[in-house]
């Protein structure tokens, strides 16, 4: 069973194919872990499962259901998601940003709140960050309340377009253990955009590797990454894990 | 009996409502922007108070071309015209009176008796100058074309003025327009050398001007007479007759005086006028004097509603637009483009425009201020919209905002300096331009402004400038403080 499949998914932009046709599936319950240079077209992919981008042709199913064209908004509630540099709102308070979707849900405030609390505690985030506007806090703080809200209605399957690589080294250490943490705990899968495949090796199980909309190579991540496919992944995994 | 009784009845129910009806209809006076055309136009005022009937007064509208648009419009009942404004000005036609009869009687119009005077215009300049240069009629101008013309703009454009005079005389002059009573000021400075006079202007006896001889008799006669109404109460029309010939031009020229160098005010001037007139009659009753404060109170109470309605509109529409266009950029720009055009009609003529469709007085002012505040509004607003973050409104979009809320509770918001910045710039241009909307009778500190200048009476235009310019820098200054307030919480 997977959490989420691309059936000969196809998709250009103004004539330009970014896939021809992508037959991939991601495994329920892991962390699948998208990795590619800029331009492999792995944030399009990412995209295409919450109804960003609508493929041209094929079908994206999530936990096997496609992609409603209808009720769009309940279906992305059910999706968290999360970007680089968080993409807090800058006129919203830590806490107005992770809770906005919850008060349009018409959460009660206890509820609101005792999640809100469980997140901060999850992320090991101190309660004063609540009332703080996004450029009063760090760019890990900031991070890390991107993961809280993306979380926040307890969904099944986070997104993630690379929420990682805008902090430093030692502070991401800190939020992939977070991560970890939370994923485990709150038993979500995920897809993670990203072009470290030293981050998809510490936080994926399962790896697709893209190049040029093509996927090079897909499976569990010990077994891409000890017996490469191609030339391609092999040169891959020798750079950046060498 | 009963047959009689019945009559009496309608007999009486008739003369009610007449009485009403003269009691409810006030007769509507306008008039032109400089001092004579008010004071003819108060004194028209005071004889028919004088003889019971009501009378709004509509003065100071912004010169010939809202005046007749007003009367033939029906938002005035009649004002003072000159009949060589009428034939070459307004009408296009030959210059004689039959003609100019018959051909109002086709607009719904009715020239009544002259009034009397002639008040041509002239070209003058010093006398002194004059001498040294050896002028006397208006061709010998021609031999000097290095000397500094600058005329009211009313008179550049007119055929009955420089367009038809320059090629009349064969003048190779440029020139430049400046505000009619400002310009023997400038003439008395030396700062420009010749302008056009009114004949009956005060100023040409006072400064000691010459009004050089127009050979050609290229310029019409300009007998002043009410211009009312053709389905104005016969009554009136009758009383308004008692008018004809009663100002000779010495006499035109003494009144004058009397206002712009003795500064009285013009209704004192035309009570005295009417007083041996009226006889037995008397004036309808004594009126109080302008005040300076209640007037102060009631022009920037005025000034506030104008700009108030105006901006809120500007709001409504503006930011309902931006949000209805910013998505699509072609669009978006077509609606930016459109309201800079509007900026671009001059307001004067914007007010003119505006008389056919809404009349004269607050609602067409509101309606221009309104078109005026459009610009900064939307144009401000859209920027703002279009310059968030896409990648805040694709994460909005991914948490599953629906379009409504993510302009609630992203885009607005984040653009909401920017719109207020706009909503800022619109409101202290409006509270600028409201100063013309005085001339289509809508009151508010321009009316000050507007008769300070005609009557070159700094003091009255300070009355008026003052106060406006406080208000914009209140509104500057509320503004700031309410963005601050707004950026504390952002």
């Amino acid at each position: 069973m997977n959490c989420v499949d691309f059936d000969c998914v196809a998709k250009s932009f103004d004539g330009v194919v970014v896939f021809a046709g992508i037959e991939v599936g991601c495994p329920l319950g892991e962390t699948t872990a998208i990795v590619g240079a800029s331009g492999s077209g792995k944030t399009t992919l990412l995209q295409l499962v919450n109804g960003l981008l609508t493929p041209d042709s094929g079908e994206v199913r999530v936990f096997g259901e496609p992609i409603p064209h209808d009720g769009l908004e309940q279906f992305r509630r059910a999706i968290g998601y999360a970007v680089q540099g968080a993409g807090l709102f800058p006129h919203l308070t830590a806490k107005a940003n992770v809770c906005l979707v919850a008060n349009l849900e018409q959460w009660s405030p206890d509820s609101v709140d005792e999640r809100f609390l469980q997140l901060l505690d999850e992320m090991e985030l101190p309660e004063e960050v609540a009332l703080r506007y996004p450029r009063e806090l760090s760019g890990g703080q900031q991070q890390r309340l991107g993961l809280c809200r993306a979380l926040m209605l307890r969904p099944k399957l986070l997104l993630l377009d690379e929420p990682f690589s805008a902090v430093d080294p030692i502070t991401r250490v800190g939020i992939y253990e977070r991560f970890e943490h939370v994923k485990s705990k709150e038993g979500v899968s995920g897809l993670l955009v990203t072009h470290d495949l030293r981050e998809a090796k510490r936080l994926a199980e399962y790896l697709i590797i893209l190049q040029g909309g093509v996927v090079q190579q897909h499976g569990q991540t010990q077994a891409v990454l000890n017996q490469p496919a191609n030339d391609y992944v092999a040169s891959l995994v020798a750079s950046q894990l060498a | 009996m009963r047959y009689k009784s019945s009559v009496a009845w309608v007999v009486a129910l008739w003369l009610f409502a007449t009485c009403l009806s003269v009691a409810a209809e006030p007769i509507r006076i306008g008039s032109k922007n400089f001092p004579e055309s008010d004071l003819l136009a108060e004194i028209a005022a005071q004889l028919l108070e004088a003889n019971g009937y009501e009378v709004e007064r509509m003065f100071g509208l912004g010169g010939t071309l809202i005046c007749y648009e007003a009367l033939t419009n029906g938002e005035i009942d009649l004002y003072p015209e000159y009949t060589g404004t009428l034939t070459q000005s307004i009408l296009n036609i030959r210059d004689d009176r039959a003609t100019l009869d018959a051909r109002l009687r086709e607009e719904g119009l009715r020239l009544l008796s002259n009034i009397g005077f002639n008040n041509s215009y002239g070209i003058t300049l010093r006398k002194s100058h004059a001498a040294e240069l050896g002028l006397e009629k208006i061709g010998d101008l021609a031999q000097y074309p290095g000397l500094k013309v600058v005329v009211s703009h009313e008179f550049i454009d007119r055929e009955d003025g420089w367009a038809g005079l320059r090629v009349s005389y064969g003048l190779p002059h440029e020139v430049t327009g400046i505000e009619h009573s400002l310009a023997y000021r400038a003439l008395q400075d030396g700062a420009i050398d010749v302008t056009e006079a009114y004949t009956t202007d005060a100023e040409i006896e006072v400064f000691d001007l010459m009004v050089l001889t127009d050979d050609k008799r290229f310029f019409p006669k300009y007998f002043a007479a009410p211009l009312v109404r053709a389905d104005l109460d016969v009554q009136v029309i009758e009383l308004l007759g008692e008018l004809a010939n009663t100002i000779s031009d010495s006499k035109m020229q003494a009144l004058n005086a009397q206002i712009v160098f003795d500064k009285k005010n013009e209704r004192e001037v035309a009570a005295d006028f009417l007083r041996p007139m009226l006889g037995s009659r008397g004036l309808a009753a004594e009126f109080a004097l302008p005040n300076w404060g209640s007037d102060l109170v009631r022009n920037t109470l005025r000034h506030l509603q104008l700009t108030g309605a105006a901006l809120l509109a500007a709001v409504v529409v503006g930011l309902g637009l931006s949000l209805l266009v910013y998505t699509n950029k072609g669009l978006a720009n077509g609606v930016i483009y459109v309201c800079g055009l509007m900026q671009t009609i001059p307001s004067i003529a914007l007010l003119a425009l505006m008389i056919p469709l809404f009349g004269i007085g607050i609602t067409s002012a509101i309606i221009a201020l309104f078109m005026y505040s459009l610009l900064p509004i939307v144009r401000n607003a859209v920027t703002g919209l279009v310059n968030v973050d896409p990648v805040l409104v694709r994460v909005a979009t991914a948490l599953g905002l629906s379009a409504r809320e993510r302009l609630r509770h992203v885009l607005v918001p984040i653009a909401l300096p920017s719109i207020f910045a706009g909503i800022r710039t619109a409101a202290v241009i409006s509270i600028g331009t409201a100063t013309l909307a005085a001339f289509i009778g809508a009151g508010g500190l321009g009316d000050p402004i507007m008769s300070g200048l005609s009557r070159v009476d700094v003091n009255l235009i300070l009355q008026g400038a003052i106060p406006a310019a406080v208000l914009a820098i209140v509104t500057e200054l509320l503004f700031e403080v309410i963005e601050k307030r707004a950026a504390k919480r952002s």
